[in-house]
């Protein structure tokens, strides 16, 4: 329960973590004890009352404060010892450590590029639409959204808990655009993110003196007005049910159904939904991509270098001559814009879209994998998608645990139990992001031939990214 | 009128609740500069907490009084409510504390998450009540005239209940050296630590008064909707937050005022407007208040210094 690291004890203290252990069993028994020791379910009569789970409180409380003791005994110490060692270890350290990082990303994108075919030859036609769908497509979704909100909150440093605003009017754009005039996704795609990119301008213009916190939260409430409205504006929005029977994207104009039109005929294929998931997926990827290129760009732009002298320090910004309005509002419209993007592919992919896809829950998640991830980082953005999304997708597969813990067991239920703990976790373990480190965008005295300058510049590379933000 | 006067009644029963979790925002606001984000969740647990004491006196223990059921299940609640919070506080805040801006927030975002399916998964997705009790009303119109203006006795239990522990509350923060401590941590932390205040210390007792007044909410939640359920935390916690930057974050009696505030706009738009946009009007209020009224109404203006 403890986190701070007790003083490093060179040797194990048995007797001092039998007592930690004892005394986190006994909080961890009160903490469990109304909403596990007690369960409240309906009886015949409809009448609510209590039935006791004794058996299961004493295991859980069991479970935490073995695995305090086994903290205490083991993790700690060699946590100890691993930090005096770091710190010898930066004293003399002047070389960057990351030295595998350059062969991550060619990887990583190598990967993205042949995953479908790896679940094709692996799962065969009809496993394969599960693998690339739930996983392939849904991870890229949020890859993209979190590449796109990391322009806003891991570049220009304003904490948007509301982006998923955006990504709801990319999708309502396209699906009621769609619907009422038959346009073609391929049309839509840019009206939608230009759409978006002007409600972020909209939705930005009242909250430009914000900062932090304040920011944070009035975000969240335009986002969470956004989503009544969707709600509540029922004759174009059809309300909670939602708009379906929305118009699939077209392999630049053959459909893909099982008509003699279709894409699976025109060349010459057997009919199968795999193929529409396979083009989505490049589909998706295309445009992820397209976000991490242009926000590469964009950072080395004066835009860019705007948006992060911005999140650095906005007062020295001003006094700099930068106008801060113009680079937040730019700010806001192209993280807008790409959730625009990502909700009209989101839209087409689907075929249905509710209010409840655009809630709360989901610019946390967003919000979640920019800052695990590192903020300004696109690989540990990625990653953080992969981890948290990737993750989350595959408690669905578990039915093994059936097998050990029952057949009324569903993992699915615990899905986003342990994606906050994860968030937690996560920040306790790593407060900066998984990826802490970035590439500053600007060198003092660095120019492309020196080498030696880049490097002592990368020695001190953490104390550029400690500065404040938001 | 009559209608203006009944909903009065009912909007300052609802603003004593929102005054009540605004707050724990507001002091955890003050003294960590944090969005306790999770603060809603609390609240939701301590409703559940409250739900289990009430069955265990009424359907095991068989207590009829309702004075003294309502008293056993206030202390109750408030007693697990403040065990989580101490404990929240110490796993997710701080080890995070002198960390960059977000962190924390995000970690509260994660804490937030993890109890609402924590509450999902332990007792269930359905919303639970509990058996209709104490419905007496006063009527205070003559019978004579068409509408009937009510006082339940519930909201009377609400607000008495609220009174008693504001100030409670308040002779604690204002009168007591822990009081003094607290707003010293406010002030200056690394000061406070200089001349012996324990700030550890001070910031836990914080969260956990900041989470027994939350339980009280809970409870009277309970009491007077008669059902709670394991989404119940978001929506009230962040009309609450509202209502505390309404007040003023930072100052407690604003947070009341704006408790009540946002209670009786509420209340008042459903009856006037339309109720299917009354969290629109709660939330139009909060951004409203943050652009043009940064500080609140009781607060003091945030200098910013270079």
């Amino acid at each position: 329960m403890a986190l701070e690291a007790s003083a490093p004890a060179s040797r194990v203290d048995i007797i001092g973590a039998l007592r930690q252990a004892a005394i986190t069993a006994l909080i961890t028994f009160g903490l469990l004890l109304p909403l596990i020791g007690f369960n409240t379910v309906q009886n015949i009569r409809n009448e609510i009352v209590l039935e006791t789970r004794w058996p299961l409180l004493a295991a859980l409380v069991a479970i935490i404060a073995a695995g305090r003791f086994l903290h205490a005994i083991l993790i700690a110490p060699w946590l100890a010892r691993r930090a005096q060692r770091q710190r010898r270890e930066d004293a003399v350290r002047t070389a960057p450590r990351a030295r595998g990082a350059r062969w991550v990303v060619p990887f990583a994108l190598g990967f993205a590029a042949v995953y479908p075919a790896l679940a094709l030859s692996l799962a065969g036609t009809q496993g394969a639409v599960k693998w690339v769908d739930n996983f392939g497509v849904q991870i890229l979704i949020y890859v993209m959204l979190g590449w796109g909100l990391n322009i806003v909150v891991g570049l220009a440093g304003l904490l948007d808990l509301g982006y998923v605003a955006f990504y709801a009017v990319g999708a309502y754009s396209y699906a009621l655009l769609a619907n009422s005039f038959g346009l073609s996704f391929w049309i839509l795609l840019p009206v939608a993110g230009c759409l978006a990119a002007f409600w972020g301008i909209l939705l930005g213009f009242p909250v430009l003196r914000l900062r932090g916190d304040y920011l944070a939260i009035v975000t969240l409430a335009f986002g969470e007005i956004i989503r009544l409205i969707l709600i509540n504006w029922v004759p174009v929005t059809n309300g909670y049910a939602g708009i379906s029977s929305i118009p699939r994207p077209t392999f630049f104009g053959i459909p893909f159904n099982a008509s003699d039109e279709g894409f699976a005929a025109r060349f010459g294929l057997e009919f199968s939904p795999v193929y529409r998931t396979v083009f989505l997926y490049y589909l998706i990827l295309a445009l992820a991509l397209v976000t991490a290129a242009l926000t590469v760009r964009l950072r080395r732009l004066p835009i860019g270098r705007a948006w992060e002298a911005l999140r650095e320090d906005e007062i020295a910004c001003r006094s700099l001559g930068i106008n801060t309005t113009n680079t937040k509002l730019t700010a806001f419209a192209m993280g807008a814009m790409f959730a625009g993007f990502a909700g009209s592919f989101f839209a087409a992919r689907q075929g249905f879209i509710s209010p409840e896809s655009f809630t709360f829950m989901e610019s946390a998640v967003i919000v979640a994998i920019v800052v695990l991830g590192g903020m300004g980082s696109l690989l540990g953005v990625a990653i953080a998608a992969v981890i948290m999304i990737g993750g989350t997708e595959i408690m669905r597969e578990l039915d093994f645990l059936k097998a050990v813990f029952g057949s009324d067991f569903d993992p699915t239920q615990y899905r986003m139990l342990l994606f906050g703990f994860g968030m937690v976790l996560i920040m306790v373990w790593r407060p900066r992001g998984l990826i802490a480190t970035r590439e500053p965008s600007t060198l003092l005295n660095a120019s492309r031939s020196s080498r030696r300058h880049e490097e002592k510049a990368q020695s001190t590379r953490p104390s550029l990214v400690r500065g404040r933000h938001g | 009128m009559e209608v203006f006067v009944q909903q009065l009644i009912n909007g300052i029963t609802l603003g004593s609740i929102y005054g009540l979790i605004a707050i724990g925002y507001t002091m955890v606001f003050g003294i960590i500069g944090m969005v306790n984000f999770a603060h809603g969740d609390v609240f939701m647990v301590s409703a559940f907490i409250a739900l289990i004491a009430l069955l265990l006196l009424t359907t095991w223990l068989g207590i009829g009084s309702f004075v003294i059921a309502l008293f056993i299940v206030l202390v109750v609640a408030m007693f697990f409510t403040s065990l989580l919070n101490w404990a929240i506080e110490r796993v997710a805040y701080r080890p995070l504390r002198g960390s960059f801006r977000l962190a924390p927030l995000i970690s509260a975002i994660g804490m937030s998450i993890f109890l609402s399916n924590f509450v999902q998964v332990a007792q269930g997705p359905r919303v639970k009540s509990i058996p209709p009790f104490f419905n007496e009303v006063i009527v205070l119109t003559p019978a004579s005239s068409g509408y009937e203006v009510a006082v339940s006795y519930k909201q009377i239990v609400v607000w008495l209940v609220t009174a008693a522990l504001l100030f409670v509350f308040w002779f604690l923060v204002s009168k007591t050296a822990l009081g003094r401590a607290q707003r010293a941590c406010e002030q200056d932390q690394k000061m406070a630590a200089l001349l012996g205040i324990d700030v550890d210390r001070t910031i836990s007792i914080t969260f956990v008064i900041a989470a027994a007044l939350a339980a009280v909410a809970g409870t009277m939640y309970l009491m007077y909707y008669g059902v709670v359920s394991f989404a119940d935390g978001f929506v009230p916690g962040v009309k609450a937050f509202t209502a505390a930057v309404l007040g003023g974050i930072g100052s407690l009696p604003g947070a009341v005022i704006g408790g009540l505030l946002i209670g009786l706009i509420e209340t008042m738009w459903s009856a006037y407007f339309s109720i299917d946009y009354k969290d629109v009007a709660a939330f139009s209020i909060l951004a409203i208040t943050m652009i043009f009224l940064p500080q609140g109404i009781l607060g003091r203006p945030d200098v910013e210094k270079v």
